[in-house]
């Protein structure tokens, strides 16, 4: 009566599929991670790791390829965009999380929203045009007696860094606002009912509690920053040489790691191809370190 | 009530069940009379729900759970490896707690059970859903209006298209997990109606809270205690005289 | 006015500072775009081909371009996304293997977008040539397809988390197949998050320049096929204003592409307004 029939090879088909669509994304990583380690490591095994991480001068016509000043470009144009994004981005987030009227919360949301889905070419295409000319204004005015000639196009450390900076503001944002509003109310009811004011206690109960969501999503940013590519290469300058120390250096052009691939992949040989690869390898090992720390600060909060 | 014997539908011995490590049934041995309501009745979390939805196998569902023992439906081991539950379930239909209708239309969702088992046919689908409809009472209310989405329906309502959806596929049992706490009185009172209807033709097995209910609708009743059958009889005499203390206390309300 | 309540004004006011200077930039930026951007929109804009490297003349080839990937990526990504989901969802419990998957979404969504360049070009345009006709609409998708899956699956699964429980349990109980139960019960009521999340992966699609540079070949001639190199608005933004540095051209283009996003942003949001109203 209850015995088995044939509906159940339907399932059992249908369960197969299902288990083989699900597979695609692990086999594409690892297709990712083959290709890519194929394609770039063993130029840099040939070529030095060293010297290939360290070199400071890249010339692939010569067959000489140090990224040295690739990376600190990237650091820097990262570590920059950060500084100035990163107050910001949590300062909106307590904003919109504790102190904005939930209308006002809720109105600007989906503003937040927008400016993550703003393609990156457009926010290259504004700071190629605007910021870049906003900069030039200073670097090629007042303070032209004191730069290089070549630091006083806009083109810069400091162009980049305020368009990456734009770029991170809604990750940096929306997540903060979550851990901020995952933190429970009564920590936030006890303290003021203690006689605290809001401010005294958003700054010594909510933003400590929310301390490690907080910390990730400035890590994501980050994350983000590393791997822009386009709008970066829009208005960075990408000139291989690394920045003068002190301030002038943020009027720098500069190259990050991303911008070389893009730039060199259309026209290399195959050695050089390799190299833009073993670039490549670089930008993984940078993501791969921060998104180990991510974890890191999840795991030391479940803790 | 003339009471004639009934042959059992549904056999269980020595039925224990666990969540992971936690065993929720001990040893449960009853035997469910055809064409007749079973009642089960207990405090919360006494096993009740549990041992309902091992009937249709519906724990199955859950991660982790074990059965030992075994439970027959005429005659077959449902727990057996070659049983279907596909099968199963269609001959073992459940009613909620909380109505559950489909995001579909009233005809739809009556419809539900027999198009999943190849019924295509426009002219047998309508007789089914109007048939299964009436049996459940809820045929004059919605006639008109059977393209209306079934959560348009009040509560009441909803559960018998619930109850509606479950006739359409013909079960000889019906599983009801208390399927009027969710309800107002008098929702309560038509499907309690209906439950006295149906006995004649299903066999029902329900789980309620509500004693008074047990004592109007149920032939036989069982009381669940810690995952333990305490006492199993005839509605009447479970009671008007327990057996056990536990079940005085109980029926008294001295807890629970 | 006393120290605290001091502190507190000047905090809330920097707060609120930030909050309208984030405003203020977005605003500045679409507004821009937007008032240069729109004079160049036109009918010839929208319908003719670029001459002179897209210096001149029309944007259409772009726009063929955006659509054909965006149609290919979609066709390709949505099943697998989807059925990652249901399989996910409706069919495993916790163990190693969703773990490996939710591990695997994660990673692939970390991964900058030149990488999936990197791997696109040295996959699809160079090793499969042969099937996909090197830099083309089909390698471009391909590689699109790898980076919108996290985001499909992971909508996709939390659209299905969403569908009630009692749903499954009455179907099942009716004796259907749990694929029954799937196909005509939970996928009907999670429709509308898992519509949302494959609109908010378009504009995912038409906001990506890096990995579409190294796999559709910039192209500006009209596709035919999905063998043919093509370009999307973004990268014809992108060449145009580095190469051509033609910028009322690249600024026509950047407003297409902003009122594109926002139809985009619109019509997820909107979805998802009635996904809540559904379960509230």
């Amino acid at each position: 009566m209850f015995s088995k029939v044939n509906n159940n090879i339907e399932e059992r088909i249908v369960k197969a599929i299902l288990f083989i669509l699900a597979l695609t994304s692990v086999v594409a990583l690892g297709l990712i991670g083959f290709f890519v380690f194929r394609e770039g490591l063993p130029f840099m095994i040939d070529y030095g790791i060293g010297n290939f991480i360290f070199g400071r001068e890249w010339a692939p016509l010569q067959q000489i390829y140090g990224i040295f000043p690739m990376i600190v470009g990237t650091v820097y144009v990262t570590i920059l965009a950060l500084i100035i994004g990163a107050p910001i981005g949590v300062a909106v987030a307590i904003f919109l999380s504790k102190i904005a009227p939930p209308k006002v919360a809720r109105a600007i949301k989906p503003m937040i929203e927008l400016l993550a889905g703003i393609p990156s070419v457009v926010y290259g295409l504004f700071g190629m045009i605007v910021i870049r000319a906003l900069i030039r204004e200073l670097s090629h005015g007042p303070l032209s007696d004191y730069l290089p000639a070549n630091y006083q196009t806009g083109y810069s450390v400091l162009a980049g860094s305020i368009i990456l900076a734009i770029m991170i503001l809604p990750t940096i944002i929306t997540l903060s606002a979550d851990a901020i509003n995952s933190v429970p109310s009564e920590y936030y009811e006890a303290s003021v009912g203690l006689g605290a004011s809001k401010w005294q206690s958003i700054y010594t109960v909510i933003v400590p509690a929310a301390k490690s969501g907080i910390v990730s999503s400035i890590i994501l940013g980050m994350g983000r920053a590393l791997g822009e590519t386009m709008a970066i290469i829009m208005v960075a300058g990408n000139t291989v040489a690394i920045p003068e120390l002190g301030w002038k250096g943020i009027f720098s052009p500069v190259r990050t790691l991303t911008g070389n691939v893009a730039l060199e992949m259309g026209y290399a040989g195959p050695e050089h191809r390799q190299a833009l690869f073993a670039t490549g390898i670089i930008l993984f090992i940078f993501i791969i370190i921060l998104n180990s720390v991510t974890l890191a600060v999840v795991k030391k909060k479940e803790d | 009530m003339d009471k004639q014997i009934n042959k059992t539908k549904i056999a269980v011995n020595q039925l224990s069940f666990f969540y992971g490590e936690k065993q929720a049934l001990h040893e449960i041995s009853i035997d469910i009379p055809e064409r007749e309501v079973f009642a089960l009745i207990g405090p919360s979390g006494c096993g009740k729900s549990t041992f309902l939805r091992t009937l249709n196998r519906l724990n199955d569902l859950i991660h982790k759970t074990k059965v030992i023992g075994t439970i027959e439906i005429d005659g077959q081991d449902i727990y057996n490896s070659d049983i279907d539950v596909v099968q199963l379930r269609t001959a073992v239909g459940m009613v909620f707690q909380k109505p559950n209708p489909f995001p579909s239309s009233i005809f739809d969702n009556v419809a539900y059970g027999p198009r999943a088992h190849g019924i295509k046919d426009k002219k047998e689908l309508n007789k089914i859903v109007e048939k299964s409809l009436r049996q459940a009472a809820l045929w004059d209310e919605v006639k008109d209006r059977l393209n209306e989405p079934g959560t348009s329906l009040s509560g009441g309502q909803q559960q018998r298209l619930c109850i509606a959806r479950v006739m359409a596929v013909e079960p000889g049992i019906i599983l009801m997990d208390e399927p009027t706490s969710a309800l107002d009185p008098l929702a309560t009172t038509k499907i309690e109606d209906l439950i006295n209807e149906l006995r004649k033709n299903y066999t029902i097995v329900i789980v309620t809270h509500n004693m008074e209910q047990a004592a109007r609708v149920s032939d036989k009743t069982a009381f669940f205690l810690d995952g333990e059958v305490v006492e199993v009889g005839p509605t009447d005499e479970l009671f008007t005289n327990p057996e056990k203390q536990e079940t005085e206390d109980y029926i008294t309300g001295k807890f629970g | 006015m006393s120290k605290v309540k001091r502190n507190q004004w000047i905090a809330f006011g920097l707060l609120s500072l930030a909050t309208a200077f984030t405003i203020v930039i977005l605003l500045a930026i679409l507004f821009y775009v937007m008032s240069q951007g729109l004079e160049m929109i036109s009918w010839e804009f929208l319908t003719e081909n670029p001459r002179n490297m897209g210096a001149e003349g029309g944007i259409y080839p772009a726009i063929l371009g955006t659509i054909y990937l965006v149609g290919m990526t979609l066709l390709i990504a949505t099943p697998i996304g989807v059925g990652t989901a249901i399989y996910l969802n409706e069919y495993t419990r916790e163990g190693p293997f969703k773990r490996t998957i939710r591990f695997t979404t994660e990673a692939l969504a970390g991964i900058p977008s030149i990488v999936f360049g990197l791997f696109g070009f040295v996959f699809f345009v160079i090793l499969l040539e042969p099937y996909t006709g090197g830099w083309s609409i089909l390698s471009g998708s391909l590689t699109g397809v790898i980076m919108i899956l996290p985001v499909i699956i992971r909508a996709s699964e939390e659209a299905l988390r969403n569908v009630p429980n009692a749903l499954r349990e009455g179907s099942l109980a009716l004796g259907t197949t749990r694929w029954y139960t799937i196909k005509k019960t939970v996928l009907p009521v999670a429709f509308p998050g898992i519509l949302s999340s494959i609109i908010l992966s378009i504009g995912r699609v038409v906001g990506e320049t890096a990995a579409f540079l190294l796999t559709l070949g910039g192209s500006l001639l009209l596709p035919r096929t999905i063998f043919d190199g093509s370009r999307t608005l973004s990268l014809h933004l992108y060449m145009v204003a580095m190469e051509t540095g033609n910028m009322d051209m690249a600024l026509g283009t950047g407003a297409v592409l902003i009122i594109l996003v926002l139809i985009i942003n619109f019509t997820a949001g909107f979805l998802f307004k009635r996904l809540v109203k559904r379960f509230s």
